[in-house]
């Protein structure tokens, strides 16, 4: 169970004037049960990276295979692929349809050919997943808040059951309560089914907190494929791509500079604090 | 997928001929038109592709761009050329079967392919060297003493360069959307045409939403600016005649002159 990408490149209209070379030379290997953050600034290609995932997207150039299968092959099930990688749009709000919540989220599911019995559990369950209420099942999706609604578009993938489950960008536009809710949600999902999860994120602190492989992204091409604490190790390289280190790194890396022994390898707050003890109560 | 259609196919560069007004390009179009029609001999198919291959030059927009307009009207193309090979009465130059090819229809065929692919090709320089809220500026102020017989002139053009506006971003949400849904699982090719009309509200559903919220949201952006129509209304940046307008007029005029004076001369 693995998605290999094999130098791929994808162009935005090419052969027109407004050609634009969005990914250059992609060389990916996503693994089982990894918990991957995908960072990068606006327009660095994350959005066009992770629609290759589930071919809805065909690449320029360059192949990718699912399960060691050429996804571009004329008898490759594409429709199984869809159902196995699920994809969750930035601001997923905008595929609802249905008139109630429940109905959307069934909607995947039916597709999918499953009896309605089916459908239906699958729905309540992937609704359970996400926390969301049950006395609000039966309200049209329109007239929700902008958490609620996503919660609903996250669940109708997660309804699908797939394999590896990829959300570009879940939590924007969210307040910061509904954003950690969201990420706190996820990341149970990821330890309790032992999921794949692809998480495109802008903000360092969001994937630092729960990512163990983290891919940069920057103008079309992956800058650095590593542990979060080693990518943060270039803070300055990332300073250059407009992205930002977790504040944290900042700090231990200041401290350094002002010879406290402290280890700078940390990248939440919580480690920070342990680390800072640690340093002041050995001296 | 759907973004690779482009309408109003502008095609940004630099040239002569992009920088100039727009009224200037939409007289000169209408005049060349005219004067594609206007002929009857030679000396003007030389003279009307010596002044189509010199806009083309000026205006720095590779050939294959220009010539893909014509894909449109090819069938139409075939259609006309055929009638008027076969129909046309005259001097018989090849006979089979029940067809016969006359001198005249040969010579009428050839010339109306020529003046259609002229004309196709002439008015899409314009569109390619023009941004589509140009030519609604452009038509706004040509139009414009229409508002004399209150014909409410600002309104149209105002209606057309917000719909021009739109298609782009409505083509754009319709692939997100319609992406999304296949991300679910949704077909929108197989089956047949109750199951494809079916399959349409999850796109369609979303679709008219987003239009609304937009439309909604445009609306509600122009009146926090105290948009009232066009009574009073002045222009960041109203258009202006450059000396290279009046250049191009004088060679317009040349060009129509050269054009009349060799139909009545031969
Ligand atoms: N449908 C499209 N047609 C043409 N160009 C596109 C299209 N979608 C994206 N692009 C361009 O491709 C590049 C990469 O876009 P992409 O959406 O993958 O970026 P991103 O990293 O997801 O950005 P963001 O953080 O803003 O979501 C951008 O320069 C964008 O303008
Ligand atoms: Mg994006």
């Amino acid at each position: 169970m693995s998605i290999i990408l094999d130098k791929v490149n994808y162009i935005y209209g090419s052969e027109t004037a407004y050609e634009l070379h969005a990914l250059k030379d992609i060389n990916l290997v996503i693994e089982d049960g990894q918990f991957i953050g995908i960072i990068g600034h606006t327009g660095s290609g994350k959005s066009t990276l992770i629609q290759h995932f589930n071919g809805l997207i065909k690449p320029t150039s360059g192949s990718i295979y699912y399960n060691g299968e050429d996804i571009s092959d004329s008898d490759f099930n594409k429709k199984k692929l869809r159902s196995k990688v699920g994809l969750v749009f930035q601001y997923p709000e905008h595929q609802l349809f249905e008139v109630n919540v429940f109905e959307d989220v069934c909607f995947g599911p039916r597709n999918l050919g499953l009896s309605e019995k089916e459908a239906q559990l699958r729905a309540y369950e992937a609704l359970k997943m996400v926390g969301f209420e049950e006395d609000l099942f039966y309200q049209s999706p329109f007239e929700l808040s902008g958490g609620q609604k996503r919660r609903v578009a996250i669940a109708g993938v997660l309804a699908m059951k797939p394999d590896i489950l990829i959300l570009d960008e879940p939590t924007a536009g969210l307040d910061p309560k509904g954003r950690d809710e969201i990420l706190e949600q996820i990341k149970t999902l990821h330890e309790t089914t032992n999921m794949t999860v692809i998480l495109v994120s802008h903000s360092m602190e969001d994937v630092a907190k729960y990512v163990d492989r983290l891919i940069v992204m920057n103008q079309g091409e992956v800058k650095y494929d590593d542990t979060p604490k080693e990518v943060f190790g270039h803070y300055l390289e990332l300073e250059e791509m407009g992205l930002a280190a977790p504040q944290v790194t900042y700090i231990m890396n200041r401290l350094r500079e002002k010879n406290i022994p402290v280890n700078v390898n940390v990248t939440t707050i919580e480690e920070a604090k342990e680390e800072i003890l640690r340093v002041f109560k050995n001296r | 997928m759907i973004r690779d259609i482009t309408i109003g196919q502008y095609y940004p560069k630099d040239s002569v001929i992009h920088k100039l007004d727009p009224r200037t390009k939409l007289v000169g179009t209408l005049a060349y038109i005219i004067s594609l029609f206007l002929f009857n001999n030679f000396l003007g198919y030389i003279v009307v592709t010596l002044f189509l291959v010199g806009v083309i030059k000026a205006s720095q927009v590779p050939f294959r761009f220009i010539i893909k307009g014509l894909k449109a009207i090819i069938m139409l193309l075939m259609i006309t050329v055929l009638f008027n090979l076969f129909l046309t009465k005259g001097t018989p130059l090849v006979e089979f079967w029940i067809f016969t090819i006359t001198k005249e229809g040969l010579r009428i065929s050839l010339f109306m392919a020529i003046r259609l692919i002229y004309l196709i090709i002439g008015s899409s320089m314009m569109t390619l060297t023009t941004t589509p809220n140009q030519l609604t500026d452009g038509l706004e102020s040509l139009l414009g003493p229409l508002k004399k017989i209150k014909v409410p002139v600002h309104e149209i053009a105002m209606m057309m360069s917000i719909a021009l506006r739109f298609i782009p971003i409505l083509l754009e949400e319709t692939d997100k959307i319609m992406k999304a849904q296949i991300a679910r699982g949704a077909d929108f090719e197989s089956g047949n045409l109750v199951k494809k009309a079916k399959s349409l509200v999850p796109l369609l559903v979303p679709l008219f939403i987003s239009a609304f919220r937009r439309a909604n949201d445009l609306a509600m952006a122009m009146e926090a600016r105290c948009y009232s129509g066009g009574e009073g209304r002045t222009k960041m940046k109203p258009l202006l005649y450059q000396v290279n307008d009046y250049r191009a007029y004088a060679i317009f005029v040349l060009y129509f002159a050269a054009i009349i004076a060799m139909e009545i001369v031969l």
